[in-house]
């Protein structure tokens, strides 16, 4: 981003007490009750935790789909709990790659211009848009499938198609919730290769969110969540 | 971007090929309706002032009695030719004036018999009706004076007994008279009461007085009034003439009217421009109901397409962006709708106009009018569930089946 604001030196992702409350008085849910978290440029980190722990509450907000209750939230400097709507979409369009475990393609629309979509929003030439969608789905290994539409397209070819979607534009962070939730274990491997090769190859900075520490094993740094709270960090265990 | 838009929305309406075309169908008939009831009532404004200028603009007809029509007058007595004499003389705005009798007769030609209007008059009468001859001449100034049977005839009368011969020289019989056409009247259609004004004679009024009527009565004075002065103040000076001319006691009212032809023509427009009005404005609701389907749809689709938004919103598209989406959505829904209803129109005024035999008078100016208004429909009424499409929460509707 080339605001002001910005800080290039500093980590690409602070956190600091931030809390998420939904509803209110005795019906009050404090998905997040302060977290702390700290992410460098080019890390690879896994976020693990039992199911209800906030960690998807966590990945909106760093998303920035989503605002804290209180807290703040600094995405390369810039204090994003201060963003407006608009703003926020537009921090997302420029920075951010997300990763769903349903995929969340758009149905009866080809790979390509799934793939593309991020682009048109970017304004980018046709041309450009094409030959940058082409490259993405070639670096997942979907080439010659452009013309496939979800419906036509496995599983993991799927989720390989919402990878191309989140690093066309070349985010500085790629946002991955349960990525292989919906995928068996073999193909799961594959994804989890493709996403260690971006980071390595790429410098793309990875949060991805699993249950499984095979996949975890794949990052350099586990972050546990347990009732809403950062419980641990630790490295991954080694893979075998 | 407007661009990708277009084709975007473009895409989804064909989609649901068979949903947009419901969807549309109110607009289609709504515009189609509109532009049909302003265009035949174009026509049937047009018809009648034509009609009315072909009885010659600035036309004033003094008649007996209070109503126009048959029957009246019954009591009231004739005018006379010293009246007509009295008029021209007077009333210096007239240019021309034609005093006339007629009567209801049969007329024959070897097997064909017509009836028709005979009508005693001079060559004033032509003047002051704006007829134009199609063939042969007018009387002479000898064959008015001298009461010959000469006739002048109206097309309907020609076609009737001539046929496609040739009308000119031949002899009419009326009654025990046998009168010689020499003269064919040029065609002027229905009036604006819907009788045919083609179907008449015309003789000198001496013939018509002495071997037709057998008295010197004069039912019908008309006169044009000259370009410039007001027919309201001749009609005035008309009707206190007349008064005193006719001994009418000033407690009583008239025993004669005076009627202004454009009077006549401005009641008779403003009769069928109000009936236009009056239908347009039913055809517009069904334009509002139209509007209606399309915004039910739209927001149909928005709950459809709850995913796809979250998507879009996920990866950065503003809440504008979504908005224009769904709104260009509904303006191309509803455009076509319009197109589909403009072209829908058009083949039926044509139609339509030559069944009720009203002239096509294609109205450029209703037809983008009702063009831009289908659009408008679209940006009114796509414009709630666009809003409610824009202000989608993300995270709530990824979350959505
Ligand atoms: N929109 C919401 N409204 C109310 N409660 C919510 C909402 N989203 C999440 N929660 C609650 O917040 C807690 C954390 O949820 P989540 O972040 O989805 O956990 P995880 O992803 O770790 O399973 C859960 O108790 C969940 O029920
Ligand atoms: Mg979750």
């Amino acid at each position: 981003m080339a605001d002001a604001t910005s800080d290039r030196s500093g980590p690409l992702i602070e956190l600091r007490r931030v809390t998420k409350v939904y509803g209110r008085g005795d019906a009050a849910v404090h998905a997040l009750a302060g977290v702390d978290l700290r992410i460098e440029q080019g890390e690879f980190v896994a976020v693990m935790g039992p199911s209800g722990s906030g960690k998807s509450t966590a990945m909106n907000i760093l998303g920035c789909l989503d605002t804290p209750s209180s807290g703040s939230y600094r995405f390369r400097g810039v204090a994003v709990e201060t963003l407006g709507r608009d703003q926020r979409a537009l921090l997302r369009r420029r920075d951010l790659g997300f990763v769903f475990q349903g995929f969340n393609l758009l149905n009866r629309t080809s790979a390509l211009e799934n793939v593309e979509l991020p682009l048109i929003y970017r304004r980018t030439p046709r041309a450009e848009r094409h030959a940058l969608a082409q490259r993405a789905l070639a670096l997942v290994g979907l080439n010659g499938r452009e013309g496939h539409t979800p419906g036509e397209l496995s599983g993991g070819q799927q989720q390989r198609v919402a990878i191309a979607r989140a690093i066309v534009t070349d985010p500085h962070l790629l946002l991955a919730d349960e990525p292989t939730g919906n995928l068996d274990s073999v193909r799961s491997h594959e994804i989890m290769t493709l996403l260690g090769g971006l980071n390595r190859d790429r410098g793309i900075t990875i949060l991805m969110v699993t249950h499984e520490p095979e996949m975890a094993a794949y990052a350099h740094r586990v972050v546990h969540f347990l009732d809403g709270r950062v419980v641990d960090e630790s490295a991954p265990e080694q893979r075998s | 971007m407007l661009w990708n838009t277009l084709l975007l929305a473009l895409r989804e309406i064909r989609r649901n090929v068979l949903r947009s075309v419901l969807t549309m169908l109110g607009i289609v008939i709504g515009v189609a309706a509109v532009i049909v009831m302003v265009t035949l009532g174009d026509g049937a404004t047009r018809q009648v002032t034509a009609q009315i200028e072909s009885l010659g603009t600035n036309l004033l007809m003094i008649t007996m009695g209070q109503r126009m029509g048959p029957g009246s007058g019954s009591n009231a007595p004739p005018f006379t030719l010293e009246d007509v004499a009295a008029v021209q003389r007077e009333i210096g705005a007239a240019s021309a004036v034609a005093g006339s009798a007629s009567q209801a007769m049969t007329a024959v030609v070897g097997n064909s018999n017509w009836s028709t209007t005979v009508t005693g008059s001079d060559n004033r009468f032509f003047a002051v009706r704006n007829w134009t001859l199609d063939d042969g001449r007018l009387f002479t100034e000898p064959e008015q004076r001298a009461g010959r049977a000469v006739c002048v005839i109206g097309a309907t009368v020609r076609r009737e007994l001539f046929g496609y011969q040739d009308p000119i020289g031949q002899k009419i019989r009326l009654k025990q008279i046998a009168c010689e056409v020499i003269g064919l009247l040029a065609s002027k259609g229905q009036s604006a009461m819907g009788s045919d004004q083609d179907d008449l004679v015309v003789m000198p009024l001496r013939t018509f007085q002495r071997r037709v009527a057998g008295n010197q009565d004069i039912n019908l004075i008309q006169l044009s009034v000259r370009e410039g002065d007001s027919t309201e103040q001749v009609k005035a000076d008309i009707e206190r003439m007349m008064r005193e001319r006719r001994h009418v006691h000033p407690a009583d009212q008239d025993n004669f009217s005076v009627r202004d032809m454009k009077e006549i023509a401005t009641m008779l427009t403003g009769t069928t421009r109000v009936l236009t009005a009056l239908l347009s404005a039913v055809a517009a609701v069904s334009l509002l109901v139209g509007g209606i389907g399309i915004m039910n749809i739209m927001l149909v689709s928005v709950t459809e397409r709850t995913r796809e938004i979250g998507i879009r919103l996920a990866i950065g598209a503003l809440e504008r962006e979504v908005l224009m989406q769904f709104l260009v959505e509904a303006v191309v829904l509803s455009s076509l709708g319009g197109l589909l209803g403009i072209l829908l129109a058009l083949v039926a005024s044509i139609g339509l106009a030559s069944l009720l035999q009203v002239p096509f008078v294609l109205n450029g100016p209703i037809i983008l009018i009702a063009f831009l208004f289908s659009a408008a429909v679209g940006v009114v009424f796509g414009y709630f569930p666009a809003r409610r499409a824009a202000r989608l929460d993300p995270i709530e509707a990824l979350r959505h089946e």
